[in-house]
């Protein structure tokens, strides 16, 4: 890997260990601050499941970031994380309310202006609509777990030392939950950006196990957040523990898991695809504050018990923080990739070329697009997504929709199937069925990707997607996630 | 995890092992002054001596439940209680030993109608230290019927009470010496002292069964 690869991805640690220094103690905080559990103990299971939550379910929250805007060069990723950190310190610091995941949402859109990449309404209203269910998901949560826990108590009788040991091991189980739920949710805020422009490349144990790129990106990320528990979190643990929170051990344990089920509903691929297959509607896996989560589950708690001492004003911080974080970031982020670009002469974003041939046309068409005024762009190239986007408003001023279609079937992304780069597939994470499907599209090029997604879906069904129902969605993202390889291997350079 | 479950069952036992002590001396305090109002020395001294005996073994679990406390860092958050709680209900095995060394050093006379009433004050404080092992009990035990003992604590020492009354009024309406009447009082006084402490106890337990509650 090179320095430079090295340098960019800075800025996603740094945010990885201001993660693990801060968010550990929503985890670990009132347990090690009540010295229920020694900070020992916490870090160590707080840094193990924060890595394995982060490389085993990480995926599925940053699937929808990249949704948001796929951040494309890796000094646009690093501005973008680093935007991110900044707006996070710098409010933390002026005393203001803030969240990483929300500092980050403001960075990709911050990229997207900058780049001129369209900013996906649907997906940004459904992060934003999981940063309002969070507090409030958790606080029913934490109503319900308070009820269930408090009839359990009385109707077990413990002894008080045999309560405390109960309780003990129930904080460091429930601390392992919230960890590996912590690291899979919110892995995506700390290197979601880098996703696009991933140094690593995917490889696989002989046919037992795979290590996907994405796996190898996460695991780093989760690497910076363990040296921020270890490093930075006991202060915080120790500040949360005696200060925010003056609840006994078991209401702490309570608001642990509330905050835990909460992460984990919102990361989860796995139960994702059990309600989808239950016919129930799915949860969308989006990164979401943990911090909220824990306030929810205290109000919650506090609620039930009369609303007696709750903090209003912390709610009220709460929303503020929705709006102004990602303005903030959103902000500063546009401001350095300028600097970046024109002062430091980084790529901070690659550009994409578009082409309205006859075949894109009627790709478009047959997506559901009426395209009699776009005949007038026919066979025009354009340079750049700016560009492109300026002359689709003048000509038919799609709506956010279409122009998405437009934007996906006209881009230009060649791809030749070259015989002598097939065995550099060998390593990587797809089935014997794939690779053999291969075969069927050696020596053939491909100009849009959706050309070659065809190709392959028609040579075998293990490159088919399944019609986009709820339930299939798991399958074809991993079937993205297996032509992203393809296109990564086999993607040329075409001289302008 | 296994030690720690392990630890928390030697502790569960010395404190209950604290409790039967309490109940015992308690016990063993009635039956020496019943046997010193009937005259029976013989008794009276053997019970003296089991009452000490018993109040050294409760002083040697209180503070080895205190160290265990500290030193294994349990109950972080209602250690403060407990210890309290402990420190205080061992007190009444003190006050305990001390009423039956000045009964053994200044070997007091009782009138028959004053030894009736105080062989009552006796049962009645006794009665409530035993409600208050019991609230103890279910304190530690995470017992709901807490506030039944600690109610009955209460009634007892009120009781307790009203007999310290009566007998001083029959003491003090007597013909005897004023440094008769003094000094009966002074035991008076000493044994209803056990169920205000018994009292000062269920009133702290009172308060940490509800910062126990979750």
């Amino acid at each position: 890997m090179e320095i430079a690869v090295v340098v960019f991805l800075s800025s996603g640690l740094f945010l990885g260990w201001s993660l693990g220094a801060n968010d550990a103690a929503n985890v670990f905080g009132t347990a090690v601050g009540t010295r229920m559990v020694k900070f020992s103990t916490a870090a160590f299971v707080c840094s193990a499941f924060v890595i394995l939550g982060a490389v085993i379910s990480g995926a599925g929250a940053s699937h929808t970031l990249g949704k948001l805007g796929a951040v494309n060069a890796i000094a646009g990723s690093f501005m973008a994380a680093f935007s991110a950190a900044v707006t996070v310190y710098g409010m933390t610091r002026a005393g203001l309310p803030v969240s990483t995941s929300q500092a980050v949402v403001g960075a990709i859109i911050g990229w997207n202006l900058f780049s001129g990449y369209p900013t996906d309404t649907a997906a940004l209203l459904k992060i934003a609509g999981t940063w309002v269910a969070c507090p409030l998901l958790a606080g029913v949560i934490g109503v319900v777990l308070f009820k269930l826990t408090a009839v359990v108590v009385a109707w077990a009788k413990l002894h008080i030392y045999r309560l405390d040991a109960y309780t003990r091991l129930g904080l460091i189980l429930a601390g392992a939950f919230g960890s590996y739920s912590l690291g899979a949710n919110n892995i995506a805020n700390v290197m979601g950006v880098f996703v696009p422009a991933n140094p690593f490349t995917s490889f696989s144990f002989g046919d037992f196990a795979a290590f996907t790129a994405v796996q190898q990106l996460f695991l780093l990320g989760a690497v910076a957040i363990a040296v921020g528990v270890f490093t930075y979190s006991k202060k915080v643990m120790l500040t949360v523990g005696s200060g925010l929170l003056p609840m006994s051990p078991v209401a702490a344990w309570v608001v642990v898991v509330s905050h835990s089920i909460v992460l984990f509903l919102f990361a989860s691929q796995g139960l994702e695809h059990f309600l989808a297959n239950a016919g129930l509607p799915t949860i969308p896996l989006v990164p979401v504050s943990s911090s909220q989560a824990v306030v929810g589950a205290v109000i919650g708690i506090g609620l039930l018990k009369g609303g007696r001492g709750i903090k209003w004003g912390a709610l009220v911080n709460i929303a503020s923080g929705w709006i102004t974080t990602p303005l903030v970031s959103c902000l500063v982020c546009f401001v350095a990739l300028f600097f970046l670009q024109n002062v430091f002469n980084q790529q901070v974003y690659k550009d994409s070329s578009y082409v309205l041939s006859q075949l894109a046309i009627d790709e478009i068409e047959r997506r559901g697009v009426a395209t009699k005024r776009l005949e007038s762009l026919k066979d025009k190239r354009f340079e750049s997504v700016r560009e492109f986007r300026n002359i689709l408003q003048l000509e038919m001023a799609p709506n956010e929709g279409d122009e998405s279609t437009i934007l996906d079937v006209a881009r230009i992304d060649t791809i030749l199937i070259n015989n002598s780069k097939l065995w550099l597939l060998d390593s990587k994470p797809l089935s014997d069925e794939q690779r053999a499907a291969m075969w069927n599209v050696v020596g053939r090029k491909f100009v849009h990707r959706w050309t070659l997604d065809r190709a392959l879906a028609e040579a075998s069904d293990a490159w088919k997607p399944l019609p986009a129902t709820k339930k299939n969605k798991l399958f074809n993202r991993r079937l993205q996630q297996d032509r992203q390889i393809i296109y990564d291997v086999f993607r040329i350079k075409e001289n302008r | 995890m296994i030690s720690l479950f392990g630890k928390t069952k030697a502790l569960e036992a010395q404190t209950e092992e604290f409790c039967n002590k309490v109940s015992e001396g308690s016990l063993a305090f009635k039956i020496g002054l019943s046997a010193y109002l009937a005259g029976d020395q013989e008794t009276f001294g053997e019970k003296q001596r089991h009452v000490s005996e018993v109040e050294t073994r409760g002083d040697q679990l209180r503070r080895d439940i205190q160290r265990r406390l500290y030193v294994e860092t349990l109950l972080p958050e209602s250690r403060g209680d407990v210890l309290e709680v402990l420190e205080n209900t061992d007190q009444i095995l003190n006050a305990c030993e001390s009423a039956m060394w000045q009964f053994f050093i200044e070997k007091p006379e009782f009138a028959d109608e004053v030894a009736a009433e105080f062989t009552k004050l006796v049962n009645t404080v006794v009665a409530s230290v035993d409600a208050l092992v019991s609230a103890l009990r279910a304190f530690f035990r995470g017992d709901p019927s807490i506030s039944d003992h600690m109610h009955k604590v209460i009634f007892y020492e009120t009781e307790a009470d009203k007999i310290n009354h009566r007998v001083l009024g029959l003491v003090f309406d007597s013909d005897s010496d004023l440094s008769y009447k003094n000094q009966i009082r002074h035991f008076v006084l000493h044994i209803d002292n056990i169920a205000d402490i018994a009292e000062d106890v269920a009133d702290r337990l009172a308060i940490f069964s509800l910062k126990r509650a979750i």
